[in-house]
């Protein structure tokens, strides 16, 4: 047979019996102890770097952001504060010119008050002015009556009399 | 190719002469023995294992031979002679009983599967302190050591072989027999350019070594085939009915030829390399001259680096081939995709 005549292509029994089995230990023994735990502490040493990686683009996007953050804070405050100013300003304002409304129509009060009692008070003076005028008048009236007047003349001056001796205010 | 006979003969005639038969010397080289020699006349007797009819048998190889290391007669259960490097039983008369010697099965310990068990020692003593390693320093630490030495090769493994052949999805179930093709060859295709023990015996460019792994690889590309592969080959879709049935015992002689293929391109390509270098040695007997060596050296250096480069390309190859063959067979169809089924993969290559 050409088979027989070139022993390099006539496989031994022997050869594939013994690299059968010492393929098939080494599948299993390497694939169980070697391949197994290296391929797994290959790969997650790859996801561990990944995942820091990872970790570290999102810490620097956390810390844009919280600087983003602080800087529109700082904004937002500063805008406050100018508000808030402004708002005192206008407050302080307004209070001074409140006040000074309130003055004013204070002042004005007391005035219109001060008239009426000027008016009050001219008003009683006037009416007991009266009252006394008239009293006085009777009072006149009574003497005149009294007296009996002899002469004309002489009534006349004392009518005069009277009157002079009556003195408004 | 000499037959036995005529083989035999030649040695006589080139011993008488005291001339050089470079074929034989070659091959000798090439060839698995049952002892392993070291130098000059010192050699390691292997256990010879015999199974015939008659029960299992067990002696030392140096039975084979006398005290003038010439083949003799070993007188076990049955008679046996090595013929050619191969155990036969002989006759009284010393002649190959062909009929016993059909029921006779060899399981010898030779020097290539000695070497094999020191391939196999290797790699457990070297994987095994590697996956220590990580045990030990876990995965923070960058890696040290025979470890650092080998992960790289394993990435390549996984990221240039079988990733891109298998996809990313299914790859990782395969990965260990993948990393166990290529790191057996690797190292016997290294041990086996070791011109001294521990190496010089060529396993990975003997038929038997290449033929059991490639029917490995055949049992494992037709257990990972699936429905859309089958097809493919026996009813391809999207052609003429009677291009199919053109195409499937084509396609169906593919199936057994992928593995072949491997088989003879490992075996034929460390086997050619080997012959280059000792031919190359032999000029120096071939002219008879020491000055040959000025010539046959440089060339046996430059061939040597360029067998380095082999051993490691032929690794990578029949690794590479071995996952394109799964790759296809266990590829899904672009028509009808399955999301149970890709979960499923999914799920196992998580594990």
């Amino acid at each position: 047979m050409l088979l027989e005549i070139n022993p390099l292509v006539l496989p031994d029994i022997g050869l594939v019996f013994w690299n059968t089995i010492a393929f098939l230990l080494l599948l299993v023994v390497l694939g169980k102890f070697a391949w197994k735990p290296i391929l797994k502490a290959i790969s997650d040493r790859e996801q561990g770097i990944e995942e820091a990686l990872a970790k570290a683009d999102k810490m620097k996007a956390d810390i844009t952001a919280m600087q983003n953050e602080n800087e529109a804070l700082l904004a937002k405050a500063r805008e406050e504060r100018a508000t808030l100013i402004k708002d005192a300003k206008e407050a302080s304002e307004k209070m001074i010119a409140d006040a000074k409304d309130k003055a004013k129509s204070e002042y004005e009060r007391i005035v219109a008050d001060a008239q009426v009692a000027i008016t009050q008070q001219k008003n009683a003076a006037l009416t007991e002015v009266k009252n006394q005028v008239g009293t006085l008048v009777v009072e006149v009236a009574e003497k005149v009556l009294r007296r009996e007047l002899s002469n004309k003349a002489e009534q006349e001056t004392y009518i005069k009399q009277i009157a002079d001796g009556v003195k408004l205010n | 190719m000499a037959n036995d006979t005529t083989a035999v003969a030649t040695q006589h005639v080139a011993k008488e002469e005291g001339s050089f038969n470079v074929t034989e010397t070659i091959l000798e080289h090439i060839k698995d023995d049952h002892s392993w020699h070291l130098w000059g006349h010192l050699s390691i007797s292997l256990p010879v294992i015999l199974y015939s009819p008659q029960g299992l048998e067990i002696f030392s190889s140096s039975h084979f031979l006398n005290e003038h290391h010439e083949n003799v007669v070993y007188e076990g259960k049955q008679n046996y002679k090595l013929f050619d490097g191969k155990t036969k039983v002989v006759n009284a008369a010393g002649e190959i009983d062909m009929a016993a010697s059909k029921k006779l099965w060899d399981f010898s310990i030779t020097k290539n599967v000695a070497s094999l068990f020191i391939s196999v020692f290797i790699l457990l003593l070297v994987f095994l302190t590697a996956s220590a390693a990580y045990k030990k320093t876990g995965i923070k630490t960058a890696p040290k050591g025979v470890q650092s030495f080998m992960e790289p090769i394993i990435l390549f493994v996984r990221d240039e072989i079988a990733i891109p052949n298998i996809g990313a999805k299914r790859f990782a179930r395969y990965m260990p027999f993948l990393l166990t093709i290529f790191f057996l060859i690797l190292t016997n295709n290294f041990l086996g350019l070791i011109p001294l023990f521990p190496g010089g015996a060529n396993v990975s460019g003997n038929i038997a070594f290449t033929m059991t792994l490639a029917v490995c690889v055949f049992v494992v590309v037709n257990l990972s085939s699936n429905k859309n592969y089958w097809e493919h080959i026996f009813w391809m879709p999207g052609m003429h009915w009677s291009m199919k049935l053109f195409l499937a015992p084509i396609e169906l002689i593919g199936v057994f030829n992928k593995p072949i293929s491997l088989m003879i391109r490992l075996f034929a390509n460390i086997t050619a390399g080997h012959i280059l270098v000792l031919s190359l040695v032999c000029l120096i007997f071939i002219f008879k001259t020491v000055y040959a060596a000025a010539v046959a050296v440089p060339f046996v250096i430059f061939i040597f680096l360029i067998e380095l480069l082999v051993a490691f390309l032929q690794a990578y190859i029949f690794t590479m081939l071995t996952a394109m063959y799964i790759g296809m067979a266990s590829e899904e169809g672009h028509h009808d995709h399955h999301p149970a089924a890709e979960g499923a993969d999914k799920e196992l290559a998580h594990h």
